[in-house]
């Protein structure tokens, strides 16, 4: 009984010294939005679509992002330009449904979507959380500043023709006979 | 390879698990038939083995106790009773992750803009070896790629050289443009020159191709990955042949066509008519709302009343491109005796004949599985590869019976194509053409017959007196050679399984009876221990000719819905989806639909018909609608509806009123006309779905569920009920895996591409596991006896024949973007001797003038025509055919009139264009 006593006592002088030396402890509190805590660069915020080091949209509308998604939350449709590049026609994301996971980022094969360590996305109307294009395009090219795809892949696009793509020889002669 | 006699089976043992299977079969089929992951690229299902590709490499032991056995490609090894082989080894396992290293050295790197990315055999094949990162360091060779027309996409660079397309393209399908060209690591599959694939079936490419080289250039302009397309079973619409197909759709558009697996009809291959045809349902002047003359829209209610208002005192004609619920709730509306059959007055006579013949227990009208095992064919006028293209590929795999018979001899598998092939050289199953003209099938034909059509019959009846005596006989063997038709009477009467093909496409009723002469003498001939029926192919027109011929009375033909109508006897007149215009002379349709009090039209596209009627009702087309069609063999088959139409449009038995659901008038069809009795069979049987749940539309990885309609309002809409089927428009539900009846688009684990449909089959080539969709209608009856030879006709003057197309001859393809890229203009083909008597040279414009009409279109001089005989093809030109009568006179026309005929001439793909012309 006795030592129940002693030990609540105890506790309760333990207690009230930490609290108090609290007083004298710099505060963990930040005053947001007036100060702006540190975001790291792999944050999984806002969704932006990149450009290539040229300029060019990166999104080449293979459909991955939109397939990885596990909310559904992306809806594009591929076009193309004269000279054979795939862009996306609109892509949508519908953010009031998005969980920010970043399988979508995974999964693109161009770097084009990227996540950006970007939260603050409240809207008071649901209808504005769904952004298209024009919205998520940026002029830079986010967080990997060098892959170019068309410059990779083998596809034939304006500036790039056959057998310029890395490691890619020179277009192969039909006609000629030499081994 | 693909006679479905008696298998006998033997036991094998793989990876230590004893397992019966086919003994005149290879390793890889057997592994494939038995649902076993063994990857391949070379080897097809249609084509056999060539061993090429070096892929399916698999262990075989001599016995138990041999350890360390050999590497042996699977394709290419017979099956042996007792044998023991292993996929799973380390050795093959090993040796077969190496070959896919090196064919994938010189892949692009282009996955994510490839058509084919989703659902690539390269794809899953390179997955499954076991082969994630290239470590070869050299310089991958690029090729340049070709333009190979409006219908197919050429990236050579992704080629793996297994010769597959060549292989397809000119040995399976008889192209002549597309080869491999160079040699070693520079082998190029394209064609001589840029320019578009001549051949009827270059869509199959697409499909045929186990990566990205030829991918659907129409698809690919409003492109989606297969996962993302909704998909149903469904019937193709493009001609009486009835192949099983699978349109895809997405936001609200219809996609692409492929190939739907049927194992007695299509097999693994469409036409490009079927494949790229059905632009037709996104056209931009679909009819969206009901329509009054003034062209003031009506709402659906007031529409409908208005309908049914006037049925009491109407007339319906009905329609051949319509369903049976369709034709059936019309009929039910009007009346039996008010319902007449759409077809023209030729093409009428003509399947007044296909069905009585159909009746007869002395024929059998075979499937495409069973067209392709005849061992001489006869074809009878039909222009088999414009008017049913797939009948047509069928056609050139029958020549190769004699090849598997040499094949036998020498014991030689059927499988080992190119030993077959090998071994058969130039020798054939005997063709024999009756035609006015060369055609797409002259490559493998022993011997034409050119006449004119009526020519042709009357040699035709002659052929069929010199086969059985019995057979009536025309005078001076009907002007034809008496060598020659010896010959081919000798040929039918010795082959096995001899093979009469005829049709509507000509509309010459006579060679349709002439068809049965001769099939019937054969079947005479033959002694009573073998009195099998005789197989006697008959073609109808468009999708659902033979379901409209047993709906209507022998007496209501559209002549006589015309004649009631400008008699006064008929009020009102309802048009379901027909255009009057191409099935009538102009000036009597003209007469009736100004007679006519009151004109509704239904359909989903403006036309002449539509123009003059005092209603419009727009209706859905093929892949908005569950509809029931009957092909040439009277196999009724379900079209299940793919996607959904947002604007009125409605299916047309939902317009009559007749009917609440799709069941009931499908029950009604059946119940009240004899004929159709079997059409419930079509029904698939869904008790086994778990809880009465639903079968998705939607692939299980179907994406863009919460975004796809976002832009118009965030609060997502409740899923669209079908009330009419066992299908969801949903991802929703139990897929259909075992039951591939139901499956529009087969899928199985490691297996995305097509390829995968093997995992759905009994066995190779053999009928879907839960057999195939459909129901043959007809039953055989009483017997009939031949028909007398026609008289010669004395009429002077040219002979007028409808030329047939592919690209142009089927009005609602005609009306795609992609098919009008390939359709040439309204021309009439006549022979050099014709058109320089009157002074007519090839791409002029020339007028027609016949009984009651007079056309322009373009001359096109053709060297194989006889003289005599004129063929026109319309086109999608408004053209008054009916009108010209049967015989024309031609005369050159003003000079600036070929130039309203724009299109030309240069997309026609004919052999005997006059040279110097």
């Amino acid at each position: 009984m006795f030592s129940l006593i002693r030990d609540t006592l105890l506790s309760q002088a333990v207690t009230l010294w930490r609290v108090f030396r609290k007083l004298f402890v710099k505060a963990d509190t930040v005053q947001y939005p007036d100060e702006q805590p540190y975001m790291f660069p792999r944050w999984r915020g806002r969704i932006i679509l990149s450009r290539d080091p040229d300029g060019e949209e990166r999104c080449v509308a293979c459909n991955l992002c939109a397939v990885a998604c596990p909310v559904d939350c992306i809806a594009l449709q591929k076009t193309e330009t004269e000279d054979g590049r795939w862009y996306p026609e609109f892509f949508r994301i519908n953010f009031s449904r998005c969980i920010m996971c970043g399988f979508c980022e995974e999964a693109c094969p161009t770097n084009a979507i990227q996540l950006t360590p970007d939260f603050e996305m409240a809207e008071y109307v649901r209808q504005d959380m769904v952004w298209e294009k024009e919205d998520l395009l940026i002029d830079g090219t986010g967080k990997y500043h060098d892959y170019n795809f068309y410059r990779v892949a083998g596809k034939q696009v304006a500036g790039k023709d056959k057998g310029e793509a890395l490691n890619e020889a020179e277009p192969v002669d039909v006609r000629s006979l030499l081994p | 390879m693909t006679t479905m006699t008696e298998k006998t089976k033997v036991e094998i043992i793989i990876d230590d698990v004893a397992y019966q299977v086919n003994a005149d079969s290879n390793l890889l089929q057997e592994c494939l038939s038995l649902g076993l992951d063994l990857p391949y690229f070379c080897w097809h299902p249609c084509m056999g083995s060539v061993g090429a590709c070096r892929q399916c490499a698999v262990k075989q032991y001599r016995n138990e106790e041999d350890q360390d056995g050999l590497l042996t490609m699977a394709c290419m090894t017979p099956v042996q009773p007792g044998a023991r082989i292993s996929i799973a080894d380390p050795q093959a396992v090993d040796f077969r992750a190496g070959v896919i290293e090196s064919l994938m050295i010189s892949h692009p790197h282009d996955c994510p803009v490839c058509e084919e990315g989703g659902e690539c055999h390269l794809q899953d094949m390179t997955l499954m070896s076991g082969h994630n990162y290239r470590r070869y360091d050299k310089k991958k060779v690029t090729h340049r790629n070709q333009y190979l027309g409006p219908f197919i996409n050429h990236e050579m660079n992704r080629c793996i050289t297994c010769y597959r397309c060549v292989r397809f393209y000119s040995e399976y399908a008889g192209g002549v443009d597309l080869a491999a060209q160079a040699a070693h690591h520079h082998t190029y599959f394209g064609r001589h020159e840029e320019g578009a694939l001549e051949s009827e079936f270059s869509g199959n490419l697409v499909e045929v191709c186990p990566t990205g080289v030829f991918t659907d250039k129409i698809f690919s302009e409003r492109y989606s990955r297969k996962w993302d397309l909704q998909t149903a079973p469904s019937i193709c619409t493009g001609c009486g042949v009835g192949c099983n197909t699978a349109p895809g759709e997405r936001y609200g558009e219809l996609r692409r066509i492929v190939n739907r697996y049927h194992s007695e009809l299509n097999g693994y291959f469409i036409c490009d008519r079927g494949r790229f045809g059905t632009g037709y349902v996104n056209h931009a002047e679909r009819l969206q709302q009901p329509q009054d003359a003034e062209g003031k829209t009506l709402d659906a209610e007031t529409a409908a009343a208005r309908l049914r208002e006037i049925a009491g005192k109407a007339i319906a004609i009905g329609s051949p491109r319509a369903g049976n619920e369709a034709n059936h709730a019309l009929r039910k509306l009007v009346g039996e005796a008010n319902f007449h059959g759409g077809f023209s007055a030729a093409e009428q006579a003509c399947m007044d004949e296909i069905v009585a013949f159909a009746g007869d227990p002395a024929f059998h009208n075979p499937s495409i599985r069973e067209i392709e095992q005849a061992d001489a064919v006869l074809v009878l006028g039909e222009d088999v590869t414009n008017t049913a293209p797939r009948i047509a590929l069928a056609l050139r795999q029958s020549v190769r019976n004699r090849a598997y018979e040499l094949a036998d001899s020498a014991r030689i598998p059927h499988w080992q194509d190119a030993a077959v092939r090998e071994i058969a050289q130039h020798e054939r199953s005997p063709l024999y053409l009756f035609a006015t003209g060369a055609t797409r099938l002259d490559d493998v034909a022993e011997a034409s017959v050119i006449d004119t059509p009526s020519g042709l019959a009357r040699q035709a009846f002659a052929l069929a007196h010199r086969i059985h005596a019995d057979a009536p006989a025309a005078s001076g063997d009907g002007g034809g050679n008496a060598a020659q038709l010896d010959q081919i009477a000798e040929q039918l009467a010795a082959a096995k399984r001899p093979l009469i093909v005829a049709g509507a496409g000509n509309g010459q009723v006579e060679l349709i009876r002439a068809a049965g002469n001769i099939a019937r003498a054969l079947h005479k001939r033959r002694g009573n221990g073998e009195r099998k029926p005789l197989d006697l192919c008959l073609l109808t027109g468009e999708v659902n000719s033979m379901g409209l011929h047993l709906l209507i009375r022998p007496e209501n033909s559209l002549e006589a819905a015309l004649e009631k109508l400008a008699s006064g006897e008929a009020e009102n007149l309802i048009v379901l989806e027909n255009d009057l215009y191409r099935r009538a002379p102009h000036a009597r349709v003209d007469a009736a639909l100004n007679t006519a009090r009151t004109t509704v039209a239904l359909d989903l596209l403006p036309n002449r018909t539509t123009a003059k009627a005092d209603l419009v009702l727009p209706v859905t087309a093929f892949s908005e609608q569950q509809a029931t069609y009957v092909n040439y063999e009277g196999r009724a088959q379900l079209a299940w509806q793919v996607h959904r139409n947002h604007s009125a449009a409605r299916p047309a038995w939902q317009w009559t009123g007749e009917f609440a659901h799709f069941r009931e008038a499908l029950h009604d069809c059946a119940v009240s006309a004899p004929a159709m009795a079997r059409l419930v069979e079509v029904l698939p049987d869904t008790s086994h779905l778990p809880g009465g749940g639903k079968l998705p539309r939607q692939p299980e990885r179907y994406s863009g569920r919460t975004a796809m309609k976002a832009n118009l309002n965030v609060h997502e809409p409740k899923q669209a009920q079908d009330p009419d089927s066992a299908l969801a428009f949903s991802m929703e539900g139990v897929p259909a895996r075992r039951d591939a009846t139901l499956l529009a688009s087969p899928w199985a684990p490691q297996w995305n591409s097509n390829q995968s449909i093997s995992k759905f089959q009994d066995e190779i080539n053999g009928p879907l596991r839960q057999g195939h969709g459909g129901a043959l209608l007809l039953e055989r009856g009483a017997g009939g006896g031949f028909h007398p030879v026609p008289e010669a006709d004395e009429a002077t003057g040219i002979e007028l024949t409808p030329a047939r197309q592919i690209f142009g001859s089927e009005e609602l393809s005609a009306r795609s973007e992609a098919i009008r890229k390939r359709m040439s203009d309204a021309y009439v083909a006549i022979s050099p001797g014709i058109a320089a008597g009157h002074g007519l040279t090839h791409g002029a414009a020339v007028s027609v003038r016949g009984e009651d009409a007079s056309i322009t279109v373009l001359a096109c001089v053709r060297g194989s025509m006889p003289s005599g005989v004129a063929a026109l093809h319309a086109s999608d030109r408004e053209i008054d055919f009916h009108g010209l009568g049967a015989r024309v006179s031609l005369a050159p026309a003003a000079g600036d009139a070929a130039v309203a005929l724009d299109r030309g001439l240069g997309e026609l793909i004919v052999s005997d264009l006059a040279q110097g012309s």
